[in-house]
């Protein structure tokens, strides 16, 4: 019999935190990021999280021959690793010599573009592909939408844009009695495959490893296997999705977290049911045993697993719409400056911050959050929209006065010439 | 003439307008010729003592009257007041607890005999012991200068226990200033009845009560069934002497309208955010600020949200200083549509900055300015007409920014005090 497959993908991102930004502050200083937490927050991940992982990781590839893993590195925090810690690139990049290690493509923003403008959506995808490849010289071919959104319509504009499979939540609504533990296909273009999250074992990990109320801790690589295995007896896949900054970050070192990833490749290789695959060889290993319909976006957050994170309230719909009302307005001006600005300003960790859900997940949304209140984010975002929508109007008027100075330059000849006419 | 006034703040440490104006008309009072000795329950040291002599109730050891403090506490005739809301607890918990409470206090009270108490003298959780402790005080001081006054005047319900306490002991009269009433801090069904009965009471055992103005007068007439024979109007004035303007340069193009103050109920906020939405949908050229904070600031947020207009109204949340002349410096209109306003200094201050103003019918302001635009505080379509032609035809703002400026420097604290004094002439009879 085929072995199973496992699939380990990890989630790497860091916002622009935008700094405190007054009223007082519109129309005079354009500059919205706070440098110094940007820069302090990336070291100190970059020393716990990153760096140590990205050793392990190539140590237990070359270690052992059939380990394998994928990454998805928005273009947020590339910037931030080649402005903070460039050394961080070039740990990546070591992974990517291997050979075995797969880069996934994202909006470059990590925005929420596939829920607002096609256009802009494609924009950030092309960003994403062709940063991917030029830092990492392989261009990818399986798509991760922010925070595993994704829809019907989403599906079809990645698979629009040359992309053979996707990954996605394995959401209880959606699956309701089939498991995640397949590759689907998206139920409007077939040939766009999908990979589902396994929740349950990926927060295993994720978010109950260090957790000493929790039954199964502590969590040891064997009894893990032991889980997947339970987990997947009758099926063939076990996606395990998970943010990069769990390990070292979110679990720290003192949980044993390191341990425990140093030991699961060498164990699931000897214990001989599982193999490791990247997204792409999944798809191309396994077949699609059923499509999977969505019509409404779905997500890997919160326990409602869809977009009412980000677009929940009242705050957060405003701010998305008054954002993305400015998009053509930006075309028109076409400005390397403002399109950057505008793809920082569209991450969807804005909006994260706008959040009002106190209850179950206010305290992981707490946890990520540099303001003390949604009305606190909500108002120090505005304020940097007016004074985007400042400068963007000033552009969009001073390319009217350009095109009039045009216009008036190739009608002065017949100008003068009526004049000289007069005089005479 | 001489006054021993009680006071709860003095510049330059203040939380809201009742500081400036105890300065106000203890100068004015100066110039009047009526000498003072103001007592606050917690000074700094760096008060400005030109005009008074400033008493610090922290410094004064309570060693009144030779009787218990049970005693002194039925002389004064103050009920205790349990000063920590217990929710969710049933009426007989409840009652233990408030019994237990009190003889702690007591007890407090009988040890900390003969001893200072150090007051915050801010407006915090402990406000009522604070108030009921700076009455004994009070007493006190009363007691000790004795000779060197004619007439105790108290502002505002915090120090009417303390004006009581200093009348029974003395028995001079007693003159309380109504700055603001229960009425106008909360809606009628979430009126505090602790703070009524203070209020009530004072005014009760007043010679006099001196209101803001004929809005205030009317509210404790009515509400709190005062004798008007004994209810005088002194509205404010304002003291604008020392004031620089000060010379902002402006990050926005657009006209700038701002509402400035605690953002609540009585402010009437969501007034404001409706005529500015009706404003918008004529003109884009204009952006709306409110600036402080308050208990409806989060759902004034949302609302400015619902409306999709959050790009042209901005929230600042709490200015303080030279930030709040920046922002009326900013400004091309002020408005103030308050619900129920006892006075209302700040159009007064936007006004002398030169900012035509907009204020309700509901606030004492609109009795004594002239210049300043009057609606009423519900009137959206009113304020949204007022303020789109202050924006549009510059004759008007101009002419409203002068003749605005020049009466609101007319008003004076010398004026107001002379009225003052004659209230004062008036219960010595």
């Amino acid at each position: 019999m085929a072995k199973k497959s496992v699939c380990l993908y990890f989630q790497v991102h860091q916002p622009a935190r935008l700094r405190l930004y007054r009223f007082f502050d519109i129309g005079k200083d354009s500059h919205y990021y706070d440098d110094f937490a940007n820069r302090t927050i990336l070291r100190r991940i970059a020393q716990r999280c990153y760096l140590p992982m990205n050793a392990l990781l190539l140590e237990e590839i070359r270690r052992n021959p059939g380990f394998k893993v994928s990454f998805s590195i928005t273009g947020t925090v590339l910037e931030q690793f080649e402005r903070y810690a460039p050394e961080v690139i070039d740990s990546f990049r070591a992974l990517a010599e291997t050979g075995r290690v797969e880069f996934l493509c994202e909006t470059y923003y990590h925005s929420l573009a596939s829920l607002a403008s096609q256009a802009e959506f494609v924009h950030q995808v092309e960003k994403h592909r062709s940063k991917i490849s030029e830092l990492f010289g392989v261009v990818p071919t399986v798509f991760r939408n922010t925070e595993l959104i994704y829809s019907n319509a989403i599906g079809e504009q990645v698979y629009a844009l040359g992309f053979k499979a996707m990954l996605t939540e394995g959401a209880r609504h959606i699956l309701g009695w089939k498991s995640p533990n397949f590759v689907y296909s998206c139920e409007t273009k077939p040939r766009l495959k999908l990979l589902l999250r396994n929740w349950g074992l990926s927060d295993d990990i994720a978010f109950r490893f260090s957790d000493r109320s929790w039954d199964q801790w502590p969590l040891t690589a064997e009894k893990f296997i032991g889980r997947m295995k339970e987990n997947a007896a009758e099926d063939e896949i076990v996606n395990l999705f998970m943010d990069y900054e769990t390990f070292g970050e979110h679990q720290n070192a003192a949980s044993g977290i390191f341990e425990f990833m140093q030991a699961l490749p060498g164990m699931v290789i000897n214990d001989g049911t599982f193999e490791f695959v990247t997204p792409s060889e999944a798809v191309k290993k396994h077949k699609a045993v059923a499509s999977l319909d969505v019509p409404d976006a779905i997500s890997w957050a919160d326990e409602e697993r869809d977009v009412t994170a980000w677009l929940g309230n009242e705050l957060q719909q405003e701010a998305f719409n008054k954002v993305y009302a400015m998009t053509e307005k930006l075309s028109i001006v076409n400005d390397p400056v403002l399109w950057s600005d505008f793809g920082h300003l569209q991450e969807s960790d804005h909006f994260y911050y706008m959040c009002t859900k106190f209850f179950s997940d206010g305290e992981v949304h707490k946890y990520f959050n540099p303001y003390d209140t949604p009305y606190e984010a909500f108002i120090n975002y505005m304020n940097v929209i007016s004074d985007f929508q400042i400068r963007l109007d000033e552009q969009r008027a001073a390319l009217d006065v350009k095109e009039e100075a045009i216009k008036e330059a190739t009608a002065a000849p017949a100008a003068v010439k009526k004049k000289a006419v007069k005089k005479k | 003439m001489r006054v021993l006034m009680f006071g709860w703040e003095f510049p330059p440490h203040i939380a809201g307008g009742l500081g400036t104006a105890c300065e106000g008309i203890v100068k004015g009072l100066a110039y009047n010729g009526v000498e003072t000795i103001f007592v606050m329950p917690s000074a700094s040291g760096d008060e400005d003592q030109s005009c008074t002599r400033i008493i610090n109730a922290s410094d004064v050891p309570v060693d009144t009257v030779s009787t218990s403090v049970d005693e002194f506490l039925d002389r004064v005739k103050f009920v205790h007041i349990g000063t920590n809301m217990v929710p969710y607890a049933d009426p007989e918990e409840f009652s233990r607890l408030v019994e237990e409470d009190r003889l702690r206090q007591v007890k407090d009270f009988s040890v900390s005999y003969g001893q200072k108490y150090k007051f915050s003298g801010k407006y915090g959780a402990n406000l009522m012991e604070e108030v009921a402790r700076y009455a004994m005080v009070g007493g006190t001081i009363a007691l000790r200068h004795k000779d060197e006054f004619d007439v105790i005047h108290a502002h505002d319900w915090l120090t009417y226990y303390a004006g009581i306490a200093a009348k029974e002991l003395t028995g001079k009269p007693l003159v309380v200033h109504v700055h603001a009433t229960s009425y106008d801090r909360g809606s009628v069904d979430n009126i505090d009845t602790r703070v009524l009965a203070i209020e009530t009471r004072g005014m009760q055992i007043a010679d006099r009560v001196v209101t803001v103005s004929d809005l205030t007068r009317n509210i404790v007439i009515n509400r709190y069934h005062i004798d008007p024979a004994k209810v005088v109007t002194v509205h404010n004035a304002v003291d604008f002497s020392g004031r620089e303007n000060i010379e902002v340069s402006r990050g926005v193009r657009e006209k700038t309208v701002t509402f400035l103050g605690r953002i609540t109920f009585q402010k009437g906020p969501e007034y404001f955010i409706e005529a500015a939405a009706k404003v918008l949908k004529r003109t884009k050229n204009v952006r709306f600020v409110m600036a402080g904070s308050g208990d409806m600031m989060n759902r004034s947020i949302r609302y400015v949200a619902r409306l999709g207009i959050s790009d042209r109204f901005h929230f600042t949340g709490f200015l303080r200083g030279a930030d709040v002349q920046k922002m009326f410096a900013l400004s091309d209109v002020y408005i103030m549509p308050s619900v129920s306003e006892p006075f209302g200094i700040s159009p007064l201050e936007a006004m002398r900055t030169g900012v035509p103003s907009i204020i309700s019918k509901q606030s004492g302001a609109a009795e004594v300015l002239k210049y300043a635009f009057k609606v009423d505080f519900w009137d959206v379509d009113a304020m949204a007409d007022d303020i789109y032609a202050l924006l549009h035809y510059p004759a008007l703002s101009a002419f409203s920014a002068k003749a605005g400026y020049d009466e609101v420097n007319a008003l004076k604290w010398n004026a107001a005090t002379a009225k003052l004094k004659a209230v004062y002439e008036s219960v010595l009879k």
